[in-house]
């Protein structure tokens, strides 16, 4: 059934039944305020139910509140149909092909009157006619696995992700782009770190800070970065792509396990931490930080672990934190706990007796900072000895998201807790780094002459 | 060629086409024969503390060069709500502008450089608004919808302003008509440009985000007199507010004007008022023209459909070309295009406003669209031919070209050709149908050139970052409650005053009525000495002298107040003011020093005429008794000023001389 009241409800409902009007119809509205002519709109369904709202002749909307309203004649019906210009992909004999998986993230994007949100554009079709400089680059093929937002990617879509990402490379593309929404996007990096090792191509995790419907987009220019290194670089790794500095100048490429989101809302809002991005990106080239990455291969071999245990949890430590936490965990059945503990990797004593009935439960408990930078120190103060002997594990300077992932992961594919300390004091893809160099920890601080020195010169 | 072609005869030759007269000798009739059609935005900055979507600070500049950091952007089209993409937009993709933003910490945060969604909208700019809004009688919305609007010339680092319609329709009176108003809208002001050459641009984000809000009349004005006649209408009112920021750049206005058969053109960025007559005189000119120059082309070209210009990129062989834009472009690897455009014979040179002709519009487009800086072209029908015409005739063989034809030769780096081909190309098929749809820019000779081409509605998209604000009535009408005093009402109460019409646009400007009002009631003073002390007076001050601080009109009041108590008599204001405003920050009673009063009793000032009167007998050049009394007046005036009124010592020197004559 057509819905003629797109969005409206309640009494802004009953107005337009009432004078018999229906959406994008072209109407004279008298209101006590005065006369409006224009086009009604659908409305987005969490605003309220008092007014309509109308596109007038120069573009503008308004809402008119129905209490005001007297009259309403239908003067015509003129309904937008939205819709990305799609022109065929090009195909290249000799450009690299790229599978670009969606799942849910703002690449190319139109509106949703419905929620007022964007919806993503995501055919390649609709891509080229968005973003045509992606047929420079490679040949495209796009498949949606899923429409979610970031916060709604899970252990699912990791599973279902990790093998579709396998099938492609046994099919032998030459790289993988992910479009995501960019709030859990290191989440999904780290799973997919884990679940995806041993690739042979580049598969690149991208989204976008300011959606595509606006001009300023970084939709765009990340997704020519993405598309760039899996189809050029030699990287085969599990990569972010993201902005490096706000401006529009050069993408990075963070490994999946080292990188997060470190602002609500700046265009390069994604950071390596305790360590340097693995290379630089431009339209034009990729240029590598770091030497010590897997290097592309030409076989299609891939390991894929679609593993993950969903009882897993994340506590991050504040001070008065009551054991009520950690027993509400071990009652509701969790199987591994992580903590985002203060300073060198510190909870407060209160919490030992919940965290030795863990211990007595066979649940393991592994300690991370949240700090962010920096290793667990648990031999520095009595707290950490105190803690190690009730069985906390220190994780190295895993990150405490992807330390979350990895248990998550781990404890799928055994319960036996020792082979589960095994697998996350495993390094895989620096998750856990031997060192942290001098440069990868640098928050520099805004009104000291020489950082206002430097970003008056240097992009940010 | 065969005939010798002189470009400035026929630039004078083409201008006698067109009627060209310049403007102070039009009368309406010949505007009425145009079908001069005009209306005007008006945009002016609201006097709040915080910008509009963001806590930033307001009214604070910067020099260009004062900058803490930049950071680039590039903007490109996306679609419209309704599913099209934008003409204007695709135009500035086009281009492929770097955009360098600077900003300075004090005036500029996240916000303003799009790295922070928007804050919820400034209140109490939006009040000022709606409250002007009610001014113009308008009909204010239900519910306020933030909506986009397409700006990829990166004035603003989104990419689009944020702007939401307060009010629709309305109307002002003129001297003879009413103006209806379209709407009234509250935006955020864009970034001051600083500089953009060739593909870079660069803008400055101090002014960016300051709440202000435009008011759009449809094109009810019918000649250049009454758009002037609406602006500064519009103008008195937002600032009868009192809630309008003053000064400049506080206030600018965007003009729009056709003619009968042409087309709305846009021109923006009018800062005075006085200079719209003269932009819209030129405009209405250059749009006959335009339509005579198609006339003219439909006469040659049978198929315009099938017109086509010749390009060809010449080999650098420019050895015998002293031109030093040629010979730099040559240093830079760019290549020379010659351009042949059949049947343009005396286009090129058509006259289109003072000093400007159909190439102008051309380098104009080449300037925007192609980035090729000016001059870019060399073309056959310079007024003032760079160099030799013989050498340009001589390539023009190259090209293939015929007696009737034209000529163009530009220079661009390769990355450029294609789109500046395109360009000339397009704008001069744009002839074969009159006048374009375009933003013009205005220049200080009363001139314009081309900005970008006209947007229109299909760049509006709602603002899926703010919700919708419903505005209540009970609120509508809390504001109402507090309105000044209508501008119609104002005026007619200045008429009512009896006082000098001069003095009108003076007082309307800087929101004086009610300042006067106070000063007429508190102090019993009469409307025409308080009017000619503020519209005369003052306004003289003002244009000779520099203020070192904040002068602010309420000093006047207090100034009043302060004589009054001192029971000095009010000439002595006409001492007092030029220090007060040079040095706002100075005591009353330092002031008095300054000017070198002192106080003196009537009887004591009153005691030296006869003396006087004695011996203006021994010096006196003349027998009149006027003469006598207007010398001992000027002797007198110095020390009488403040202490007593000027006319009662007149009365006074009357009653001595004239007892003086009865003792004779």
């Amino acid at each position: 059934m057509i819905d003629i009241f797109k969005g409206y409800k309640g009494k802004a409902l009953s107005v337009l039944k009432q004078f018999n009007i229906r959406v994008w119809c072209d109407a004279h509205i008298k209101t006590t305020r005065g006369d409006f002519s224009g086009i009604i709109l659908p409305r987005a369904e969490n605003d309220d139910k008092n007014h309509i709202v109308l596109k007038l002749k120069t573009g503008y909307n308004v809402g008119i509140n129905v209490k005001n309203i007297t009259e309403i004649k239908e003067l015509g019906y003129k309904e937008a149909h939205y819709k990305i210009p799609e022109k065929e992909f090009p195909f290249t004999e000799g450009k690299a092909n790229i599978k670009l998986f969606g799942t849910g993230g703002t690449i190319a994007s139109r509106l949703d009157y419905r929620t007022g949100a964007v919806i993503p554009a995501f055919s390649p079709g609709e891509l080229y006619g968005a973003v045509p400089e992606l047929a420079d680059i490679c040949n495209l093929e796009t498949e949606k696995l899923f429409a979610v937002f970031s916060e709604n990617m899970g252990p699912e879509q990791y599973k279902k992700l990790a093998i579709a990402i396998g099938n492609e490379i046994k099919k032998g593309v030459d790289g993988i782009v992910i479009g995501h929404g960019t709030d859990t996007l290191h989440h999904t990096a780290a799973a997919i770190s884990y679940m995806v090792q041993n690739s042979p191509v580049p598969i690149v995790l991208v989204g976008s800070q300011r959606s595509s419907d606006r001009p300023s987009s970084d939709a765009a220019l990340n997704l020519i970065h993405a598309a760039t290194t899996a189809a050029e670089s030699d990287i085969a790794e599990v990569v972010v792509c993201m902005f490096g500095p706000t401006s529009d100048e050069y993408g990075l490429l963070h490994q999946g396990t080292r990188v997060r989101k470190m602002h609500s809302s700046y265009r390069s809002t994604f950071r390596t931490i305790g360590d340097v991005p693995i290379a630089r990106v431009t339209r034009d080239k990729i240029t590598p930080i770091k030497e010590d990455y897997n290097r592309r291969r030409k076989d299609n071999k891939v390991d894929i672990l679609p593993y993950f245990e969903e009882k897993v949890g994340m506590i991050y430590y504040y001070p008065n934190m009551q054991p009520d936490m950690i027993y509400s965990m071990i009652d509701n059945g969790y199987k591994g706990i992580v903590i985002a503990g203060t300073g060198l990797g510190h909870v407060n004593k209160p919490l030992y007796p919940a965290i030795r009935k863990c211990k007595e439960k066979g649940i393991p408990v592994y300690m991370t900072v949240q700090t962010l930078w920096g290793y667990v120190h648990m031999f520095v103060y009595d707290t950490g000895r105190d803690l190690m002997s009730y069985g906390v594990i220190p994780a190295g300077n895993m990150l405490p998201e992807v330390a979350y992932v990895k248990l998550g992961w781990a404890l799928g594919q055994t319960s036996d807790i020792d082979k589960v300390k095994e697998i996350m004091m495993t390094p895989i893809s620096n998750d856990i780094t031997k060192r942290e160099p001098y440069n990868g920890y640098l928050v520099y601080q805004g009104g000291i002459p020489e950082v206002e020195e430097f970003i008056r010169k240097v992009h940010k | 060629m065969k005939k010798k072609f002189d470009p400035a005869q026929n630039y004078k030759k083409t201008r006698k086409l067109v009627e060209y007269i310049p403007r102070k000798k039009a009368k309406p009739l010949v505007y009425n024969k145009l079908g001069f059609k005009s209306g005007l935005e008006v945009h002016q900055q609201l006097k709040t503390k915080e910008k509009l979507f963001c806590h930033c600070p307001v009214g604070i500049y910067q020099d260009f060069e004062d900058f803490d950091a930049e950071l680039i952007r590039h903007m490109r089209p996306t679609l419209s709500e309704m599913g099209t993409y934008d003409g204007t937009a695709l135009m500035e993709f086009k281009t492929r502008k770097n955009i360098t933003y600077r900003i300075k910490n004090r005036t500029t945060c996240t916000y303003e450089v799009d790295d922070t969604p928007p804050f919820p909208i400034n209140r109490e700019a939006l009040d000022f608004a709606i409250e002007i809004s009610l001014l113009l009688k308008q009909n204010i919305v239900g519910e306020l919808h933030i909506t986009r609007k397409q700006y990829l010339d990166g004035s603003i680092p989104t990419g689009f302003q944020r702007t939401a319609i307060v009010g629709i329709e309305g109307e002002i009176p003129l001297r003879n008509k009413k103006v209806r108003i379209i709407q009234l809208s509250i935006e955020e002001d864009s970034c001051r440009e600083v500089s953009d050459i060739g593909h870079e641009r660069i803008y400055t984000t101090d002014r960016l985000g300051i709440p202000l809000i435009e008011t759009v009349t449809y094109p009810d004005m019918k000649t250049p007199d009454e758009v002037m006649e609406a602006g500064h209408y519009i103008r008195f009112l937002n600032r009868s507010s009192g809630k309008v920021r003053v000064g400049i750049g506080a206030g600018r206005q965007d003009v729009n004007v056709s003619i009968k058969g042409g087309t709305r053109v846009e021109i923006k960025g009018v800062s005075h008022i006085n200079r719209i007559p003269e932009l819209t005189h030129n405009e209405a000119f250059r749009q006959k023209a335009l339509l005579e120059i198609k006339r003219e082309l439909l006469k040659r070209i049978d198929s315009t459909k099938k017109w086509k210009p010749v390009f060809k990129i010449i080999n650098f062989d420019v050895s015998d070309i002293q031109y030093s834009p040629i010979n730099e472009a040559m240093e830079k690897n760019y290549k020379l295009v010659a351009v042949n455009l059949p049947d343009f014979k005396g286009i090129l040179s058509f006259f289109l406003q003072p000093g400007k002709t159909f190439a102008d519009e051309i380098i104009g487009r080449l300037k925007v669209i192609a980035c090729l800086e000016k001059p870019n072209v060399i073309h056959s029908e310079d007024m003032n031919a760079v160099f030799d015409k013989a050498l340009l005739e001589k390539r023009s063989n190259l090209i293939g070209s015929k007696d009737n034809d034209a000529q163009i030769v530009f220079w661009s780096s390769e990355d450029d050709i294609q789109t500046a081909m395109e360009t000339i190309e397009e704008r001069c098929r744009m002839a074969f149908e009159g006048v374009p749809n375009e933003t013009r820019k205005a220049l200080e000779d009363g001139t314009t050139i081309f900005e970008r081409v006209l947007p229109g509605a299909d760049r509006m998209y709602p603002d899926t970052d703010s919700a919708p604000i419903p505005i209540e009535d009970k609120h509508i009408e809390n504001i109402r409650k507090k309105l000044p005093l209508d501008l119609k009402e104002r005026l007619s109460q200045l008429k009512k005053w009896k006082i000098p019409e001069d003095t009108y646009h003076y007082i309307l400007r800087n929101n004086l009525m009610s300042i006067i009002e106070k000063i007429i009631n508190d102090f019993s003073e009469k409307p025409v000495f308080v009017s000619t002390l503020f519209g005369h007076t003052l306004k003289h001050i003002e244009g000779q002298f520099e203020s070192t601080g904040e002068f602010d009109y309420n000093m006047v009041y207090d100034l009043f107040r302060f004589i009054k108590s001192r029971k000095l008599q009010k000439e002595i204001l006409g001492e007092m003011l030029p220090e007060l405003y040079q040095h706002p920050q100075m005591e009353f009673a330092s002031i008095l020093n300054t000017i070198g009063f002192e106080e003196i009793k009537p009887e004591d000032i009153f005691g030296n005429l006869v003396s006087l009167s004695n011996m203006f007998g021994q010096i006196k050049r003349s027998n009149s008794a006027n003469a006598e009394k207007k010398w001992i007046m000027g002797n007198l005036r110095q020390i009488a000023i403040g202490n007593i009124s000027l006319s009662v010592l007149e009365k006074e020197v009357e009653k001595t001389l004239s007892k003086k004559e009865m003792q004779k």
